[in-house]
């Protein structure tokens, strides 16, 4: 199309032509037009049905759940809210006010979450655990990718290289030893002085889940913003420094501010993170501080599958994640290659 | 302008910095130690932790007086098991051909919007919105328009194309590509991202450089865009070879059929979670991390000596 252009321009922008040749410019500028309508058909075409495969999950997800319990296993689908079938907000209401009921028929360990109940709670788990990690991943990070940025550190390649290859692991192998330290992280205690200390656990508390999802997201955050203060000036706080502040008054008062918009985006990816993880905490918080990736699971785990209010359940969580997505839609790039490509 | 900025808040003189007591290098300390200490206790600690247990029989429920040494007999017992050989071409026949489908239309997609169009930035980011969706649910969804009765898909394929129904999730044959299909809809978009910003990287003036010698489309994506994208798209292709190899929340959800379609990531926790059998998934948990670390090894050698050649 492009090509078509410049060409399309230059056959405008020509000298004052002789009758002969007027007539075929004309016929050049027709069929350049011809040529461009029909390449711009094709693009949009190709571009509406990529764009349809991308949204239609997603469509049809916020359509289903608004249906009624007979709608959502209807034959032919309904697609249309108020247009084929009446939408109604029984699933929404059910997600907040209807407990799993599977609680008490299932036994095995995985659905375990389910005895949360209620959606409210869970939602709430997912909302400390991961903002509670992100605000520690983010702060602690930072801190570290300063000192990373500002200073000579021995060996800094290879903890570099150690701190980034800690987010190589597959999850499923690292949830072993964790699920076996998690369960009793002072057992070694047992017998001395500390016997007390020995039986506490970190399976099924805030704490130690927050602890997990924090050290997940350092990694991030301290390759993230390294990359962020490798393009701030160090005359930025020396400056302030000749002017009689303290380096740390000086990180407090010009660099925070300066490198805040960064810090932020970078919290929404260890968020978002946080907010998906599914296999530690199914596994480390079955019960009461779980999250809502199980709960989910749960409510389509057994028999009649209520595949409304699983859509209903499923739209109320995810739409922050599609907010945050738009608002660092900048920064997507850097984010999801860990700050290798920035732009 | 750093300085100005500084020079606008000058301090008033006499007052005393606060914290002037804290030198760099203290502070550095102060700055790591945090890090360095939860990376060591919650990655580093458990990572040889499990290491020794690869090492020996151990079973989290039933051996009460904790693991017996037992040497290398749960690698030899796992490399020699046909089932384990099984698990590894299964994640092949899944990463390879949904990294590839992947790859190549991602980067179609790429080519196709980089140029300007209407409302471009708003249809970009809402196409990149999969990506950044919780697994476990974009394939629970997918569960649902894979119903064998009264899934949409099949509504489709039945009702509409007037072909015979797919048991999507159940029929052996066809369950793996149903899983590749969820993968292909949640990550095409990151490929395509990252295509994006490696074309918009190319430089103007090489395009226009081969209008003026009437080069054919074919020539100038043979011999700019493509050897300017490779490197990003490799990156890409790094990330997701490493990802998709560990699948497991959306096979988890999705709850294919077939022994032939078990995952690594999902028979490992299996052995481990199902049967507890800690010491050996401990050891197969060792060899996965191996072959993954020789794998992005690989790729990087690709991708540094195609940066060499560009050089």
């Amino acid at each position: 199309m492009a090509a078509t252009d410049t060409k399309a321009k230059e056959v405008l922008a020509g000298p004052p032509p002789s009758a002969v040749e007027a007539e075929q410019v004309r016929a050049r500028r027709n069929q350049a037009r011809t040529g461009n309508l029909l390449k711009s058909i094709l693009f949009w075409v190709t571009l509406g049905v990529a764009f349809m495969f991308f949204m239609f999950p997603l469509l049809f997800m916020v359509s289903t759940s608004f249906k009624q319990r007979s709608e959502v296993t209807a034959q032919p689908p309904r697609y249309l809210p108020g247009v084929d079938f009446t939408p109604t907000l029984d699933n929404y209401v059910a997600v907040f006010t209807k407990s799993s009921e599977l609680g008490t028929i299932n036994s095995s360990q995985d659905q375990r979450a389910t005895e949360a109940s209620a959606f409210g709670g869970v939602l709430l788990n997912s909302v400390i655990i991961a903002g509670g990690a992100t605000l520690l991943a983010v702060i602690l990070g930072t801190l570290a990718a300063y000192a990373f940025s500002r200073f000579k550190i021995k060996g800094e390649g290879d903890l570099l290289f150690f701190i980034l290859s800690t987010r190589m692991l597959p999850a499923v192998v690292v949830l072993i030893p964790i699920f076996l330290m998690f369960t009793k992280p002072f057992g070694f205690l047992q017998g001395t002085f500390l016997d007390g200390l020995s039986q506490i656990t970190f399976r099924d508390s805030y704490f130690g889940i927050m602890l997990l999802y924090t050290t997940v997201g350092l990694p991030f955050v301290v390759w993230m913003m390294k990359g962020f203060f490798d393009e701030i000036p160090k005359e930025y706080e020396e400056a302030a420094m000749l002017d009689g502040y303290s380096r740390l008054e000086a990180i407090w008062r010009f660099v925070v501010p300066e490198a805040l918009p960064a810090m932020l985006a970078t919290a929404v990816f260890v968020l978002i993170t946080a907010w998906n993880e599914f296999v530690f905490v199914l596994k480390l918080n079955p019960g009461e501080a779980s999250t809502v990736p199980p709960f989910l699971l749960a409510i389509i785990g057994y028999g009649q599958v209520e595949w409304g209010r699983m859509a209903a359940t499923s739209v109320v969580f995810l739409l922050p994640v599609v907010i945050f997505t738009f608002a660092v839609r900048n920064h997507l790039l850097r984010g999801v290659t860990f700050g290798a490509v920035r732009r | 302008m750093p300085a100005m900025k500084a020079d606008a808040k000058q301090r008033t003189p006499g007052v005393r910095p606060r914290f002037a007591w804290l030198s760099d290098r203290a502070l550095v300390r102060a700055f790591l130690t945090p890090t360095m200490l939860l990376l060591l206790l919650v990655a580093v600690f458990p990572l040889l932790w499990s290491l020794y247990l690869s090492f020996t029989k151990y079973s989290v429920i039933k051996d009460q007086n904790g693991p017996t040494w037992i040497g290398l007999a749960n690698f030899n017992r796992l490399l020699g098991d046909q089932d384990v050989w099984l698990r590894f071409t299964t994640t092949a026949r899944f990463v390879i051909p949904a990294v590839l489908i992947e790859l190549l239309v991602g980067f179609g997609l790429a080519m196709l919007m980089n140029r300007a169009f209407k409302a471009r930035g708003l249809i970009v980011t809402l196409m990149l919105i999969p990506m950044m969706l919780t697994p476990l649910v974009v394939a629970l969804f997918w569960r649902y328009m894979y119903q064998p009765d009264s899934g949409v898909i099949n509504y489709w394929i039945h009702d509409i194309l007037g072909m015979n129904r797919v048991l999507w999730t159940t029929d052996i044959g066809v369950a793996m590509w149903s899983l590749v299909l969820v993968d292909i809809w949640q990550w095409t978009p990151f490929i395509m991202l990252i295509a994006l910003a490696g074309l918009s990287a190319v430089p103007k003036y090489l395009y226009e450089a081969a209008e003026v010698d009437r080069a054919s489309g074919w020539f100038k994506f043979r011999h700019i865009t493509l050897p300017l994208v490779t490197p990003l798209l490799l990156i890409a292709v790094l990330f997701r070879v490493m990802d998709s190899y560990k699948i497991f929340d959306q096979a988890y959800a999705l709850n294919i059929s077939g022994d032939v379609n078990q995952v690594l990531s999902i028979y490992l926790y299996q052995m481990a979670f199902g049967d507890f059998n800690t010491g050996k998934s401990s050891a197969l948990g060792y060899i996965m991390l191996v072959v993954i670390i020789a794998l992005a090894f690989m790729l990087i050698r690709v991708l540094n000596n195609l940066k060499a050649e560009e050089a």
